[in-house]
């Protein structure tokens, strides 16, 4: 069961925020977050590759995108 | 702003369809008027740093130019029955303080009651109607100058997200406050062929509209682009504005990106400024001495970036 952070409709640098604290908070594993634009998109997958978590997946879901990040 | 008719007058020198930011209308043949105006919401937290921010930005297009800011007028929009006030003053007071580093005078302005704070400027100036300079006169074989480093959208960004130490806030707000004028005084005296400020469209798109409007290739060499260390950590951290990634989508169709160049570098380059540096194109003959004059005149950022080709017209090459 992944952790989920839906940061849709939010602009940055708030979704950024977002995956952080989870980040912080679960500390290794796997989150799912939710955005609806490219920004948040590609401003996610940065963050989490500078906490070092690998960014798994990301699928189109609705008007925005589903990122799944892990670390082992 | 296609399908709308505009006026045509002889007198009307640059008007709104090259792409410049202002107007240029001639009086006589010595004298023409520059008009501009620009406002926008808060980028630091300060209420007086926001009002020498916003009033420097918005001279910033006079000095591309070439020329002088004679008059300048406020733009407040406020939310007078839910802020304080002396709110309102701190910003007046912070955008007088470069009114008058700008040897301009405050002639007035208007507010109106709004919910989001916004401030700016209405500048006027002069220059004269065959001196004036605009986007459109890079020439192949030029070199262009950068004047300001980039990142402030970016660390912007990063500012409302709590992140950045005060440090970087002062460098950023000292940077944003600074005004244009000794750079285009130097640029007016040497004697260039093109400018234009870097404002929202970044670099890649400001580098973009001068390329189109002077029917001439740019080169830059991303290496030599001057950038304020900290927009590079957290550009990687993710704090890139949604309207730089814009500008990357808009110049992609006309760009020819080095396969070796960083992604955060093309953030980089295409990051929105507030009140930015002037990119100048002047001959490579004049590009030293223009460099050395500017550095001798507080502009120590100052940097050769690129040069101007005569081919692919209207596009950039980014090495």
């Amino acid at each position: 069961m992944s952790d989920i952070v839906d940061a849709r409709g939010l602009s940055c640098p708030q979704p950024v925020l977002m995956t952080l604290d989870e980040i912080k908070k679960v500390n290794k594993g796997e989150i799912v977050v939710m955005v609806d634009t490219d920004t948040s998109k590609e401003n996610v997958s940065r963050a989490a590759k500078t906490q070092g978590w690998q960014v798994f997946d990301i699928q189109p879901e609705g008007e925005g995108y589903r990122i799944t990040i892990r670390k082992d | 702003m296609h399908g709308l008719i505009f006026e045509k007058d002889p007198n009307l020198l640059v008007g709104i369809e090259t792409c410049d930011d202002a107007g240029i209308y001639r009086l006589t043949d010595q004298i023409a008027l520059i008009q501009t105006l620009d406002f926008f919401t808060p980028i630091v937290n300060d209420p007086y740093d926001f009002g020498r921010i916003a009033a420097a930005n918005s001279f910033s297009d006079v000095y591309a130019m070439g020329g002088k800011p004679l008059t300048a007028m406020n733009i407040v929009c406020f939310p007078i029955k839910d802020m304080d006030k002396a709110i309102l003053r701190s910003v007046i007071e912070g955008g007088l303080e470069i009114i008058h580093k700008a040897k301009a005078i405050m002639i007035g302005g208007h507010s109106v009651e709004d919910p989001e704070l916004k401030y700016g400027l209405s500048v006027t100036g002069t220059v004269h109607p065959q001196k004036f300079l605009t986007n459109a006169g890079a020439r192949p074989g030029d070199l262009l100058i950068l004047t300001k480093p980039l990142g402030t959208g970016i660390l912007a960004t990063a500012l409302k997200a709590n992140k950045l130490d005060e440090k970087v806030i002062i460098e950023i707000t000292e940077l944003m406050a600074a005004l244009n004028k000794d750079a285009a005084e130097v640029m007016v005296d040497v004697g260039v062929h093109a400018c234009t400020d870097i404002t929202g469209f970044g670099l890649l798109g400001h580098s973009l509209e001068m390329a189109k409007a002077s029917k001439v290739g740019l080169r830059i060499y991303t290496e030599k682009v001057p950038v304020i260390p900290a927009a590079i950590t957290f550009a990687s951290m993710g704090m890139v504005p949604a309207g730089s990634f814009a500008n990357q989508k808009f110049c992609s169709h006309h760009l020819d990106i080095d396969p070796s160049i960083d992604p955060i570098i093309l953030d980089i380059i295409s990051d929105a400024q507030t009140s930015g540096g002037l990119l100048i194109s002047v001959s490579e003959k004049q590009a030293s001495f223009l460099i050395q004059k500017l550095q001798e005149r507080k502009t120590p950022s100052a940097h050769i970036i690129g040069e101007v080709l005569k081919e692919p017209m209207g596009a950039i090459q980014v090495r």
